[in-house]
């Protein structure tokens, strides 16, 4: 309510209902509209707005956001509806960046922790952290202004061997210019992971400067003979390609290169196939077999799993073989970030930390030029640039968190969190479709960026089970992809549908105690200094039990609870509310009662918490 | 006894065969001697720190065998769903071997099976067979209410033949009452109480099929008395667990359901839990589709569906919680059947009492369940668990009735994971107990069996070995924290999971799970140390303040 203060309100409407979308509860309520949030769904989260014919109720209103919330709004007057049914198709299409919210977003920092916040992260120093430049790779200034390629980062490393003339070559027989350049360097087998776009080879085109660069990369790496070249297409896709004068490497003109197909499916499929798994997931009173039957037809965990294989045969080629691996999609920014990014988090366990993470996503997707101003649908634009890549990416991440359960150092709530704020546009860090353009926009004078935020909310995105001896001992994940290891992601597809999570979150239990562990840490540090002082010797005494102890106790506990509880719930807290869902055909019985005891503001509240920061 | 041992010796053509190769998915190759005894196929390897392969033969399902030349592989296929194999050289003793596993894997005759040979090799803290005595639970129950009684019409199990010798009865219904309602019953199985649900003083019973037959006979003793169960001016519900049109076709023999004309006071609900024959089938093809190496997604996804579990699980974890609302939300009674009332109505009302009661969610409240409601009250464990998801044969009474139930018990335990004093590994030891063990519980098909063979006397019990402190240990969930209240499981497709601690336990590696389950005790534990630390030099610090007033700071 903090907003009512300085945002300006457009829209007020009373007694409006919320409906859940698997139950029949419903809670009244009041629905504000400002110019950047709805009752605090920022307008970005909004996916679609739809308004139902009318009902004996009132009037019907469904949006669906872009993270998974469905909200269903019963309005009793049709004019109030309809009022905030335009108003917010007029409020959620911007047509320029400015209008976005990260530009109007105030954490109430001063300029200088703002540009702290965008100097956490460092390119370059991950380069260096990988060994790069080395005698091998250097750092080449062509694309300093972007005149080579402008989706591309200023800063680009390539083989030593590789001339300007030859990158220039190169890039003129790429699409949209990208040209290999490294993306993962990896030390041990002097092996490098490069990425690019397709080549313009039609039917039967080359380019000597191109063979001379795919040469550049395989010398570099005295370990194996051949070069990799991973096109991350289906064949039929790359052959058709050919007929629009793009395509696929010939093997017989680059010399020594092993070429593969890895069959990801484009854009396009991805979107509706996440469509209709949405749509599956969100039929009411589903049954088992129709949700098995649209979980295998929706595609999305066949895709899912084509990603991870590809990125499976990546990090094999790279750790077991030793060779480079070159790897390339249509454009290179979709289908080849998914497969480089998920490639390096298996290689190396600098990705599995918070930190690693961020580093990664800045480097594979943000300054490599995935367009996510397009693909999740920033301005009003183009609907079939739209497309969930970056999700299945996180998506990917979590299968992982599954089979490697000490392997990261971030939990699912990371994952969410991120996947929340690519979308929110509340920060400036996913704004526009590529470095270029960011830096027009002045996005780091003018926006926060999103990981000094993560960082500092570092603690309630911690996996417990998280050790890095694990990581040690396992620096390489070779994850099964055996398909009953791919599972539905209830917690990001289902994040807001509270009621088919566990009542019970061990995640966030464990958390709990890691934390009153800390504390009681200090604690006893201080008591034990205190005896010290007192010349106590160390707790030997063992005294008789007293009612004090567990009171005590029970205080740190509860202390602990409080400080997490503020902060995000993913699955249901507590096992003490009851799950007020019909199993059947009682119903008419119920929804009296409902109605009676659910109190209106609790619930809305609860949507709202995790919106807002 | 010395006959027996002479008969299994004629079985046991070959009795030891060394250099035999045992592969394990997921465990190193081990190579040794195979030595087979009346019970036991046990392989063992002079080589240390190799772990012998000791298997009951009654947990061996199905055995398969083929040559390359001379190299004889038997893949043994066991009811846990392990699948492992035996590489023997030389023909004759390979065919020897196999031959003698089949025929000591299917001896049928119930007084051969291992728990009467079985001898304990640890100390029996407290003889599980006398741990959960009916009259016991029964105390619990007048506690709470003298409404019921304990009857002793069935004390020869010739009224009942599938129920213990004491069932709770309504109070006012005298022994002949019960005779009568008895043979308008399925199997004699008249209404008996199955759980009283404190808090409101609702009930649950179960009993089998009215038999009302075509001509829609009535019997006015079985109305009173369900009736008499009811408060005055409540109406109670009746779940039946068959759907609606099986219930019909169930009146052609001689079967059928209440009519509400002649029990006005309640209202049936029919909910379609499929028969035990129906299960097996979908055991069958769930374990197939576990066991595809093949890489598509879309076969997977489409034989998980085809084999029909998941709705199971979700059929039954649905009717449970509509018996517990009526009971709790409600504040109505309840009664549960099916056809025999042997079967989903025991899911049913056992599911429903983990739902309703914290106590059923305690290790031994647990042991207790399952001891009330599935073998006192005549689960034939021994006819539905004689063969798992391998065999060959045709099913005839064979069905996963009770790994169901586990099933939906850990989909709950998913669901609650702070709620259950029991951890996942208590569920997968009762699911392998109940088909091959060394213990007498889970032997025979009903207590009237079980008094004939003598059990307390001649076998061991399970909970005998479970109740000792080094076993509960492993089986205790470090999460545990005392619930009360009603806990309602989310019955949505998207929250019920493949139970992946049975079904692809032996098809995955589980070592990244196990080591991550390690680190969550050992934080649990160590923060106990430190509260412990804590507050015991709290405590001293306070009392030097009591004891030294100088301390005491201005």
């Amino acid at each position: 309510q903090k907003y009512y203060h300085y945002v300006h309100l457009f829209l007020q409407v009373e007694q409006v209902r919320l409906l859940d979308r698997f139950s029949n509860k419903s809670v009244h309520g009041t629905l504000y509209l400002t110019a950047t949030h709805l009752i605090f769904i920022l307008h970005h989260h909004i996916a679609s707005v739809e308004k139902l014919s009318l009902t004996t109720s009132g009037c019907p209103l469904v949006i669906q956001c872009r993270n998974f919330r469905v909200v269903h709004f019963v309005i009793q007057r049709e004019r109030d509806c309809h009022d905030v049914y335009s108003s917010l198709l007029r409020l959620l299409r911007p047509v320029c960046y400015e209008e976005l919210y990260a530009f109007s977003y105030n954490p109430k920092q001063n300029d200088q922790q703002r540009e702290e916040g965008w100097q956490l992260i460092d390119l370059g120093a991950e380069f260096e952290r990988m060994g790069v430049p080395c005698d091998q790779w250097q750092l080449t200034d062509v694309n300093r202004d972007y005149k080579v390629c402008e989706t591309y980062p200023r800063d680009l490393y390539v083989p030593v061997t590789a001339s300007k003339p030859i990158i220039v070559g190169s890039s003129k027989f790429r699409s949209k210019g990208r040209f290999p350049v490294l993306t993962y360097f990896y030390q041990e087998k002097k092996a490098a992971v490069c990425r690019c776009s397709q080549p313009l080879s039609g039917f039967s085109a080359r380019c000597l400067e191109d063979e001379s660069m795919l040469q550049a990369i395989s010398k570099a790496n005295h370990n194996s003979r051949f070069l990799y070249v991973m096109d991350t297409r289906p064949k039929l896709n790359a052959l058709a390609n050919r007929a629009a004068g793009k395509g696929y490497e010939n093997e017989d003109n680059y010399s020594n290169i092993r070429f593969q197909f890895v069959g990801i499916e484009n854009i396009h499929v991805m979107r509706s196939s996440l469509q209709k798994l949405l749509e599956v997931t969100g039929t009411r009173s589903l049954s088992m077999s129709d949700y098995l039957v649209g979980l295998e037809s929706s595609g999305w965990l066949r895709h899912i799993k084509a990603i991870v294989d590809a990125a499976v045969f990546l990090t094999r080629a790279v750790t077991v073989e030793g060779a480079s691996v070159l790897v390339h999609c249509s454009d290179g920014w979709d289908r080849t970030a998914q497969v480089c990014a998920l490639g390096a988090l298996l290689m190396d366990p600098y990705y599995r930390t918070i930190k690693g993470f961020m580093v990664l996503i800045e480097k594979d997707w943000i300054s490599f030029g995935h367009k996510f101003a397009d693909r999740c649908d920033q301005l009003d634009g183009d609907p079939k640039e739209v497309s969930p890549i970056f999700t299945q990416f996180l998506e990917c991440v979590w299968q992982l968190t599954e089979q490697f359960p000490q392997a990261f150092e971030f939990s699912e709530w990371f994952l969410l969190q991120i996947h929340e704020h690519v979308h929110s546009c509340q920060y400036g860090n996913f704004l526009g479709n590529n470095q270029r353009q960011r830096e027009e926009l002045q996005l780091r004078e003018r926006t926060h960026s999103l990981w000094a935020f993560l960082m500092s909310e570092k603690r309630n995105h911690l996996n417990p089970f998280y050790s890095p001896a694990y990581s040690e001992a396992h620096p390489v994940l070779e994850p099964s992809t055996l398909p009953y290891h791919f599972k539905f992601w209830r917690s990001m597809y289902h994040q807001f549908d509270r009621s088919m999570h566990p009542r019970q979150s061990i995640l966030k239990t464990i958390l709990t105690l890691k934390e009153n562990s800390r504390k009681a840490e200090s604690t006893l540090q201080a008591l034990e200094s205190v005896s010290t002082l007192l010349h106590i010797p160390p707790a030997t005494s063992r005294l008789p039990h007293s009612g004090s102890e567990e009171d005590e106790q029970e205080e740190v506990g509860e202390e602990a609870t409080e400080s997490t509880d503020t902060e995000r719930t993913v699955e249901g807290s507590s096992g003490t509310e009851s799950r007020k869902q019909s199993y059947g055909e009682l119903e008419g019985t119920y929804n009296s009662d409902l109605v009676k005891e659910e109190p209106a503001v609790v619930s809305l509240e609860f949507g709202v918490a995790r919106m807002t920061c | 006894m010395l006959l027996y041992i002479m008969e299994f010796a004629e079985l046991i053509k070959t009795p030891r065969v060394d250099g035999v190769v045992l592969h394990r998915p997921f465990m190193p190759t081990v190579e040794g001697t195979l030595c087979l005894t009346g019970h036991h196929l046990i392989l063992s390897s002079r080589q240390d720190n190799t772990e012998e392969l000791w298997l009951l033969h009654s947990n061996i399902d199905s055995i398969e065998k083929r040559f390359v030349g001379s190299l004889g592989h038997i893949t043994v296929k066991c009811k846990d769903l392990r699948v492992i194999q035996l590489e023997i050289t030389g023909m004759e003793e390979c065919l020897n071997i196999a031959s003698s596993i089949e025929a000591l894997s299917t001896l049928d005759l119930v007084s051969l099976m291992y728990p009467f040979f079985y001898r304990p090799m640890f100390e029996v803290i407290e003889d599980g067979w006398n741990s959960f005595l009916p009259q016991n639970a029964f105390k619990d129950l007048e506690s709470m209410t003298d409404e019921w009684r304990l009857s002793e019409v069935n004390k020869d199990f010739s009224l009942c033949p599938s129920y213990p010798p004491l069932v709770a009865v309504p109070k006012d219904f005298d022994d002949e009452t019960l005779k009568k309602v008895a043979t308008f019953r399925h199997g004699g199985r008249f209404p008996v109480l199955s759980y009283y649900h404190k808090k409101n003083g609702m009930v649950m019973m179960r009993a089998g099929q009215p038999l009302t037959g075509t001509n829609g006979r009535r019997c006015k003793e079985d109305e009173k008395l369900i009736n008499a169960t009811l408060r005055p001016g409540k109406r109670g519900y009746i779940i039946d667990t068959r759907a609606i049109n099986v219930a019909q076709q169930a009146k052609a023999r001689g079967g059928g359901f209440e009519l509400e004309a002649n029990y006005p006071q309640w209202r049936r609900i029919h909910k379609a839990i499929e028969r035990y024959n129906v299960l097996q089938e979908s055991l069958i093809k769930l374990v197939e589709a576990c066991n595809d190496q093949s890489h598509s997604m879309d076969r997977w996804l489409s034989k998980l569906e085809a084999s029909n579990w998941q709705t199971n699980v979700k059929e039954i974890l649905t009717t449970a919680c509509l018996a517990a609302q009526c009971i709790d939300r409600e504040g109505a009674s309840v009664l549960v059947h099916g056809t025999e009332g042997t079967d989903s109505t025991l899911q049913v009302t056992s599911l429903a009492q983990i739902i309703l009661d914290p106590g059923c969610r305690t290790v031994k409240g647990f042991q207790s369940l399952v001891e009330r409601e599935w073998l006192q009250a005549g689960h034939p464990f021994q006819q539905r668990c004689a063969q798992s998801a391998f065999s060959n044969s045709k099913p005839r009474h064979e069905a996963p009735v009770f790994l169901l139930f586990l099933d939906c018990v850990w989909q709950i335990l998913r669901q609650f994971p702070c709620s259950f004093e029991f951890n996942e590994s208590f569920l997968v030891l009762l699911f392998e107990h109940a088909y091959a063990s060394q213990f007498g519980t889970f032997l025979g098909n009903s207590a009237a069996e079980r008094a004939r063979l003598c059990l307390p006397e001649k076998t061991v019990s399970l909970w005998s070995w479970v109740n000792r402190p080094q076993e509960l240990e492993r089986l205790t969930n470090p999460l545990y924290e005392p619930n009360s209240l009603v806990i309602w499981p989310s019955v949505a497709p998207q929250s019920l999971l493949l139970w992946e601690g049975v079904f692809l336990r032996w098809n995955r590696s589980s070592k990244c799970l196990d080591e991550a389950y390690e680190e969550m005790v050992h934080i649990i534990e160590y923060n106990k140390e430190l509260q412990t630390k804590v507050n015991s030099l709290r405590r001293q610090l306070a009392q030097l303040e009591t004891e030294d007033p100088l301390l005491h700071t201005p």
